[in-house]
């Protein structure tokens, strides 16, 4: 692959580094810095800050100098699928009982794969759910409802 | 002799029927995610870390122990019947072990693996019955200044040492202390970082990071790969090694024991270094180093012996001076100050029972293991037949489970996630996500130390360098960043990074 600015390994670390000190930086200034006595609760966060900031930019400059691309491809499917389903995992846990949150979180991970098979998947999560209800719900006696409402 | 009744009051520890119990669940699940190619030792200790909550401080340390050294075990099985290294320490094993078991000889490359990594692990438990406890006894002189400059060095070295990026670890050291500082301040209770989230006074969850990281973010990345499992043998049979690899390997275990003990005490030189090292001392020393990568037992031997010696080792740091020296003991480290113990010299006085215990527990272990994985190897291959594609679902649903039963917060699940995106980006820029962790558990400590010494100094920073175990600490901390950035070394870790 040809390496672009858009592909570039380190100059993107780079600026991921700068971003994450700057903004540390940035909310740490609201803290009282306090004196080399008396570090205030600002002191350590804005010194860690401007260390990252100096990191990245070297880090920028390595790879603005010779950089090479990132490797590998982008599991975007996996990206977004699998956040997704620890997020509909938690709503439903609130507002519907341990067995649809399950049965959501391992069916809807699982679509994350490539090899994604609609009957086996099937089976697993509801097996899986099973299982889980039986050591944890039962076994271990977490305190969550199978589904809310049904008790 | 003090030693003698301090490891008998260990073992009566570990013996209890509870605790041996906790230590065969812990090698078994070590084991079997040792075997499993793509959930290593850090997911997995974070995912069953809410279960030991509820078990007392000396079960849950030997069973988190036991998964610990059992995936060492685990791991050389699946390098050697599949060409993948079940674990990043194994992959030292794949080049010999695989094509010794390509000639037939897997029942023999198993068994010396195990035998090493068993006389390795005997050492390793004794180093550190003879070390712990003189250790401890130095690290009760230090005062503020010279645990804030041992950590420094720790977390240098640490990063420093790792494989990959220098500047990345760094920085990924640094981006750990932050995140450890959010919640309320502790000497003035001021909220940092924490956006008026209530969730977030109390600091980000130990879990969550851990998991996110280290489970969801690997699971992203894995799927982004090919899941490719070629397994040479169904049936392992003549585990035995003749008269001929047993001369052959009492060598390469020796020295690979001396060598994984060296860098098992090295902040931040994971396993795969120590067998790394082990592999280049027995090819040179070989007489005839063309016999290795063709099925050369000694290079199963030396490096499978050296990663269990390093893995046992790097309990010593943790459990005299309460500092982690990788990823996974920063794991262990926290796993214990949320049973309310603070890992250090003062615990090994106040609990010697959890010291003892564990490292009675430890060579008990190590011994199941033997017992475990050779009869059982047959099991162990019949699990490298679970697809990738199911098991990260379940992977998910664990985590889910751990996470959530922690404070039965969603709020945690939904920072899981987005450190499962940050773990993975991180990933794929290079950076190596466990100093992070290391940085996460030592950047509140690291802080109070700091302000202090500064008190304690009156506001004049060369407490640090007056004092005479802190300034050696600093030099040290120096001497390794100056080695480090030599263009010789440079150019070495290029090599081995290759």
């Amino acid at each position: 692959m040809k390496l672009t600015l858009a592909n570039n390994k380190d100059v993107w670390a780079g600026v991921m580094l700068i971003t994450i000190g700057a903004a540390a930086i940035l909310i740490a200034r609201n803290y009282p810095f306090g004196t080399a006595l008396r570090m205030g609760p600002g002191f350590f966060p804005v010194i860690l800050g401007g260390l990252l900031i100096v990191f990245g930019l070297t880090i920028l400059a390595v790879g603005l100098r010779s950089g090479e691309s990132i490797a590998g491809s982008w599991p975007l499917r996996a990206l977004v699928i699998l956040p997704l389903s620890l997020v509909l995992f938690g709503l439903l846990m609130e507002y519907a009982g341990f067995v649809p949150a399950m049965l959501v979180l391992i069916f809807g991970s699982a679509t994350a794969s490539t090899e994604f098979r609609f009957v086996e998947v099937l089976l697993f999560s509801i097996g899986l759910t099973a299982l889980s209800v039986a050591v944890f719900v039962w076994a271990l006696g977490l305190p969550y409802p199978l589904i809310v409402g049904l008790d | 002799m003090d030693l003698f009744n301090n490891l008998i009051f260990g073992f009566s520890v570990a013996l209890s029927l509870q605790n041996l119990l906790y230590c065969l669940i812990g090698v078994t699940v070590g084991t079997l995610i040792g075997v499993l190619p793509g959930i290593g030792p850090l997911g997995t200790i974070a995912i069953l870390m809410p279960i030991t909550y509820g078990v007392p401080p000396v079960g849950a340390l030997i069973m988190l122990a036991g998964i610990y050294y059992g995936a060492q075990y685990g791991g050389s099985t699946t390098a050697i019947l599949v060409n993948l290294p079940g674990e990043t320490s194994a992959v030292v094993t794949c080049i010999d072990g695989y094509q010794m078991a390509r000639q037939g000889r897997a029942g023999p490359a198993l068994a010396i693996a195990a035998i090493g990594s068993f006389f390795a692990g005997t050492v390793g438990t004794l180093l550190i019955a003879l070390f712990g406890p003189p250790l401890a006894e130095i690290a009760l002189k230090f005062g503020s200044p010279e645990y804030f400059s041992l950590m420094l060095m720790a977390l240098v070295a640490a990063a420093v040492l790792a494989q990959g990026d220098m500047l990345k670890s760094l920085a990924m050291v640094v981006i750990g202390l932050l995140l450890g500082i959010v919640g309320s301040d502790v000497n003035t209770g001021v909220q940092r970082f924490s956006f008026g989230v209530t969730e977030l006074s109390d600091g980000i969850g130990f879990i969550v990071v851990a998991v996110g990281v280290f489970a969801i973010g690997e699971i992203i990345a894995n799927l982004g790969d090919k899941d490719e499992r070629r397994i040479v043998t169904d049936k392992v049979t003549n585990l035995f090694p003749s008269k001929d690899d047993l001369k052959r390997s009492i060598g390469p275990i020796l020295r690979g024991t001396g060598i994984g003990s060296f860098f098992g005490v090295l902040p931040g030189t994971g396993p795969a270094i120590a067998s790394f090292a082990s592999y280049m001392v027995e090819k040179k020393l070989a007489s005839d180093p063309s016999r290795f990568g063709r099925g050369a037992i000694e290079g199963v031997a030396g490096p499978e012996a050296a990663n269990n010696a390093d893995a046992q080792c790097k309990f010593i740091p943790m459990l005299t001076l309460g500092l982690p020296a990788s990823g996974v003991m920063a794991l262990m480290l926290g796993a214990l100050t949320i049973q309310g113990i603070q890992p250090g010299p003062e615990a090994m006085t106040l609990r010697p029972d959890l010291f003892w215990g564990l490292i009675a527990s430890m060579w008990i272990g190590n011994l199941m293991l033997v017992v475990l994985n050779l009869p059982m190897i047959g099991l162990w291959v019949k699990l490298l037949r679970v697809p990738y594609r199911l098991l990260f679902p379940a992977i998910m649903a664990f985590s889910a489970i751990g996470i959530y039963s922690v404070n039965t917060s969603s709020f945690e699940i939904y920072l899981t996630a987005l450190f499962g995106i940050f773990g993975f980006i991180c990933m794929k820029l290079g950076f190596p996500p466990a100093p992070m962790l290391l940085g996460y558990v030592l950047g509140p400590m690291m802080e109070e130390n700091l302000r202090r010494s500064m008190l304690m100094s009156g506001g004049d920073p060369s407490v640090f360098f007056t004092r005479p175990i802190s300034v050696a600490f600093i030099v040290a901390t120096v001497l390794i960043l100056i080695v480090m950035v030599t263009p010789a070394v440079r150019e070495r870790r290029r090599e081995i990074a290759d």
